[in-house]
This record gives C-alpha cells, structure tokens and sequence, in this order.
C-alpha cells in the first residue's frame, strides 16, 4: 500500500486524514465487527465529562430532510471510569486516538483534562461546542473572548495537544479559531452540530424535551465547508473538518478547502464502512491523479 | 445485501416481507433495514417476524417515508439487512402467555413458534388487540394453544394470567404498561421496547431508555426488558 494519505496534523502522523466524529462511534469496540479499526487514520472519543452524565431525557434522534437531529446531552461514563474501562482497549488500536472532553464550568474542564494527563493519548479535543447541554458547552464556544480563555487555561494544564472544536452557532467563526489559536491552541476542529428545532405538529408538541438540538449529516455540509474554508484562511495551526462528510469526494473538497484531516460523524449511521470507502475512494483519487500525496492538493481552494 | 423472496400486502398498511438470510436469529431481535442510499439516511429497526434458516420474514406497518420505500420493493430487489440486533426474548421454562397490540404482534409470531418447537408439551396463550383490522389472526392460531382476539377495545380488559405464566409483551407503550400494572407481581412479565434508532449497535446512545438500573440502550441492552426494570413506579 502506498502512503499516499499520510497526513502529519502537526507533528502527529496520521495513517490517512480520515478519522470517525466523536458521539458517532463510541468508543470505537461498536464498530469492529465491520472493520479493522488499524485502517483508520484517527478515532475520536465519545464526549467526556469529569462526572458521569445520563445526557437527556426524551426523544433523543430525529431524522430531517438529509440531516439527523440529536439531543443526546453527552452522555458519558466519566473520565474516570473511561480511563479504567475503555481506555486499556482503545490504546491498543494502531490509530491516532483522540480524546473529546466537554464540561459544565471553567473547573471541571480542568480536572477532567489533568486526570486525562495520566494517560498517552495524542490529542485532545477541547469541546466548547456541544448544543445539547444546559450548562457549559457551547456557551464557551459561542463568543471569541470566552472561547480564547478556557482555550489558554486548558492548554497551560493539558500535557497533551489541545484542538479546540467550534461551534457554528455563534460570533464569526474565523475570529474565534484565531482567538483560540492565539491562546495557543494546536488546531482546530469544526463543525459542532447546528442549533435548530423540531415541533411535531400531531402532538402540538415539540420533539425535544431540551427544546432545541443538533443538526448534522449531509444537511449541513455546504455550511461547513464554507466555515472550514474562513477558518483555514485565518489560522496557521491545522484544521479537522467535519460536517455532512458522506463520501471521497466531499472528504476530497474539505480538504482542498485547507483542512488537514477530516472526520466523519451522521455517516457512520447510514454506512458503517462510510470511513473505510473514503479511505479507499481518496487513495484511488491520489494514484489517478498521479498525487506522491494527499498534501498536493490541501488548501488549493 | 439480501433478496427479496416476497413482500405483498396482508391488510391495509401492513406488508409481509421474507428475504434471504444465511445467519441465525433468536425471537425478539430486530433488523436495520435499508433499500435506498442516502435520502433517507437511517436504516430503519424492524423485528424478526419468522425466521426458517436461509429467510427471515418482517412484518411492518406504513407509516413513512422508509416503509413507503420498503412497501414498493418487488420479488427478487434488494434489501439491506444489518443484524441481527439486540438481545431477544429469553427461553423460558414454564408456560407462556404472549400479549401483542398493533403492529407489536410482529415479533410475537417467531416468538410462539420457537416456544413450541423448544417446548412442544409447554402451554402458550395468545392475545391480540387491533384498533381496526387484525391480521396474521389465523397464523397464531396455528401455532398457539389459545388465540384471544379483541378488535377495538381495550385488550388488556380480557387479560387473565395463569399463576405459572410468563408473560411477553410488545405493542405501544400504553399498553405494556397497563399489561405491566394488570399482571400479578407473581408472573415474570417481560417488554420489547420501542426507540428512535441510528446506528443500532450501541454507538450513538440516540435509543436510550431509562431503567432502574440506569441508562439502557434498546439497540443492545434490549429491546427486551424485564417488567421491573422499564415500569418501576
Ligand atoms: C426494535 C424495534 C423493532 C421494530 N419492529 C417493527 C416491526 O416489526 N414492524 C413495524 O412495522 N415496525 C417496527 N418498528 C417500528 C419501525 O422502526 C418504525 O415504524 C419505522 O422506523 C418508521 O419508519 P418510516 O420511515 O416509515 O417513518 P418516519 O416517521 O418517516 O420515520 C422517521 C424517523 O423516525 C423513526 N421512527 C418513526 N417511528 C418509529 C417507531 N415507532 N419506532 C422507532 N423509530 C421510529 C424512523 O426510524 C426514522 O428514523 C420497530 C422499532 C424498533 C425500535
Ligand atoms: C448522535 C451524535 C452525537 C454526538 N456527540 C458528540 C460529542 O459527544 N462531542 C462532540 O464534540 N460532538 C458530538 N457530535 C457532533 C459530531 O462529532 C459532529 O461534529 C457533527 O455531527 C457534524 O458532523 P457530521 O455531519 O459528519 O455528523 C455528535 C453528533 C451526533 C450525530
Ligand atoms: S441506536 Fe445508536 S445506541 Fe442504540
């Protein structure tokens, strides 16, 4: 096999930039009944939180017009039990593992990142962009100024590398990765799911108990791509983009936007191989093309 | 990808579906169907309705845009079929007293069937409720001891468990829990949950449903759950 698709995020080897959204595949043991899990370039972690969360009650998926809408509300078994039960079998996958914390205040971001410190994961991804929770979460990710402060605390106590992960629910989004990169973040990942709302109209009701909730899958990808794009133009630090990514070809487009890697959420439920055939679509791309690597065509946009 | 065997209309909006199938299946699991690409973009959860080695048969209601799609496949197309999913009914040793409501009968068939194949001198009563039109009546007459129809009404008005009975149920919600309250805490009662599903493999945590002990994933932990554990108040 060629390494047509090896992709350094910095100076973290990536196999291939194609790596699973966290909240879409666990903590990756789901899916390894449909594909060996050492083809992947990365794997992002579920959400995590320094305590367990149950997440939301209610309707928890609701299927739109090519999009998914969800208010799972992270839920999570805890740092501290991921460190014990799910973390002696994620390491040992040959992938870039990446861990994906959330948190409800300045504090619990903290200790959750420095119990996260005990063990050798290669990135971590700070979320300030989940929708889906009443406290923290996006509420950091919406605003620059906020955004750039749990950034730089986080980064000063992580001995880990810190990608932020935006939301597209709030100021520019370009003016908050630069804040982030300011504040000495290693890269950034984008998109988080939209806000939007759902009402059932035989129920005169609406879906969600947690009134509004994500939206994600093909739906968005336009947006996405156009974010990614104002991000990538703004920051020198790389960018993982996300966001409605259903094929090579959309994988190929984000990264002719300027993305280093790219990761795949929604899909995984339509196709679990989804990753895997981008995987294969993008190498075929490189050898037609006669690309020596994927970087050839990064950013051309 | 599985072929379509058959799939014809047994009573208005409700399709019998068989497709091939090399695996084996235990009763109360379910499949994530799909025979379309990306619009819509979930595969849509349908319990196993019978089960012969090398064909599975759905039994589904119309109710949108997935089971429209399904409702239109021919002899010979074919279906996607991931599974099979979820923990099933367990086998029991006593007598069993089934009780389905609506298209909740689905599963129920493969359920009786395997009962008596496992246990031919076991006892099992059925019950059915339909709100219109009953189907696959004459099927579980075949195969179960006693067959107690009510079209309309309120099925669990009629329901009356022997002591030594299990009692499985699947139907909407409203139902099971008036099954979970009528039954005698003395009967093992079990439930197969319903949930919006995406990936139905336990990876996503959209199908969660709260139990005693905690969060539970329909797509894995259940769909079957004991009485106690789903209605606990
Ligand atoms: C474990 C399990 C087993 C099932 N077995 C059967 C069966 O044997 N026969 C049968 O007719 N139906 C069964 N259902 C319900 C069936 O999955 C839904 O009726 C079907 O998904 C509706 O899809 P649609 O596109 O026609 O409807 P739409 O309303 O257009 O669907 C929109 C979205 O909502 C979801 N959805 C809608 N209604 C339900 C529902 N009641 N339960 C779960 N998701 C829903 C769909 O999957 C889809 O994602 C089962 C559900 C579960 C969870
Ligand atoms: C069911 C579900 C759960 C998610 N959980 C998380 C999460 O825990 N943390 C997070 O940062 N993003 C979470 N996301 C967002 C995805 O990681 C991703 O940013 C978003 O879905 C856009 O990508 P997509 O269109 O490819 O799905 C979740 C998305 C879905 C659909
Ligand atoms: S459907 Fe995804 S966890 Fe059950």
């Amino acid at each position: 096999m060629s390494n047509c698709l090896e992709t350094k995020f910095n100076d973290i080897l990536f196999k291939n930039p194609v790596i699973p959204a966290s909240g879409t595949f666990g903590f990756g043991r789901e899916y390894e009944a449909f594909y060996d899990l050492n083809k992947l370039g990365g794997l992002c972690s579920k959400g995590l939180t320094l305590e367990p969360k149950s997440g939301n009650r209610g309707i928890r998926l609701w299927e739109t017009p090519a999009g998914l809408m969800n208010s799972i509300g992270l839920e999570n078994p805890g740092v501290d039990a991921f460190i014990k039960n799910e973390w002696p079998h994620l390491k040992d996958i040959d992938t870039v593992t990446i861990i994906n914390v959330g948190g409800k205040d300045e504090e619990s971001y903290l200790t959750a990142i420095k119990k996260l410190n005990a063990i050798d994961a290669k990135l971590i991804e700070l979320n300030i962009s989940c929708p889906n929770v009443k406290a923290g979460g996006m509420a950091y990710g919406i605003k620059a100024a906020t955004a750039g402060e749990i950034t730089k605390k986080v980064v000063a106590i992580s001995r880990h590398p810190v990608m932020v992960k935006l939301s597209p629910n709030g100021e520019a989004i370009a003016d908050i990765a630069k804040a982030c990169e300011e504040a000495g973040a290693q890269g950034i990942s984008l998109i988080n799911t939209l806000q939007g709302m759902a009402i059932d109209y035989k129920k005169k009701a609406v879906v969600f108990d947690n009134l509004y909730a994500g939206l994600s899958g093909p739906a968005v990808k336009p947006i996405a791509l156009r974010m990614t794009h104002q991000v990538c133009q703004a920051v020198r630090i790389p960018v993982m983009a996300m966001g409605g990514i259903s094929n090579w070809e959309d994988a190929l487009e984000f990264i002719m936007a300027g993305a280093t890697c790219i990761q795949v959420g929604t899909m995984n439920f339509n196709n679990p191989l989804a990753p895997i055939e981008m995987i294969e679509g993008l190498e075929a791309y490189c050898q037609k093309e006669g690309l020596a690597n994927i970087s050839e065509i990064r950013g051309i946009i | 990808m599985a072929i379509i065997q058959s799939n014809e209309c047994i009573s208005p909006d409700i399709y019998k579906m068989s497709v091939t199938f090399s695996g084996t299946v235990l009763p109360g699991q379910f499949f994530m169907l799909r025979a379309w690409d990306k619009d819509p973009l979930l595969s849509r959860p349908i319990s196993v309705h019978d089960y012969v080695p090398g064909k599975v048969t759905f039994l589904y209601q119309v109710v949108g845009k997935g089971t429209k799609i399904l409702a239109k496949l021919k002899t010979g197309d074919n279906v996607e079929i991931q599974g099979p999913y979820g923990n099933g009914f367990p086998e029991i040793t006593g007598d069993l007293c089934v009780v389905g409501g609506g298209i909740g009968v689905a599963p129920l068939y493969y359920l009786v069937k395997h009962y008596k194949e496992k246990k031919p001198n076991g006892n099992c009563r059925v019950y059915l409720g339909f709100r219109e039109n009953a189907y696959c009546v004459e099927a579980y007459e075949a195969i179960a001891d006693e067959v107690i129809l009510d079209i309309g009404g309120i099925i669990t008005n009629q329901l009356r468990v022997q002591p030594d009975e299990v009692v499985m149920t699947c139907g909407p919600e409203i139902m099971m829990a008036s099954v979970a309250k009528t039954v005698p805490l003395e009967n093992v009662v079990y439930v197969s949950m319903e949930a919006h599903m995406a990936c139905g493999i336990g990876a996503c945590l959209g199908c969660t449903c709260e139990t005693k002990s905690g969060n539970k994933k329909v797509c894995k932990d259940g769909p079957v759950f004991l009485r106690e554990e789903v209605f606990y108040v």
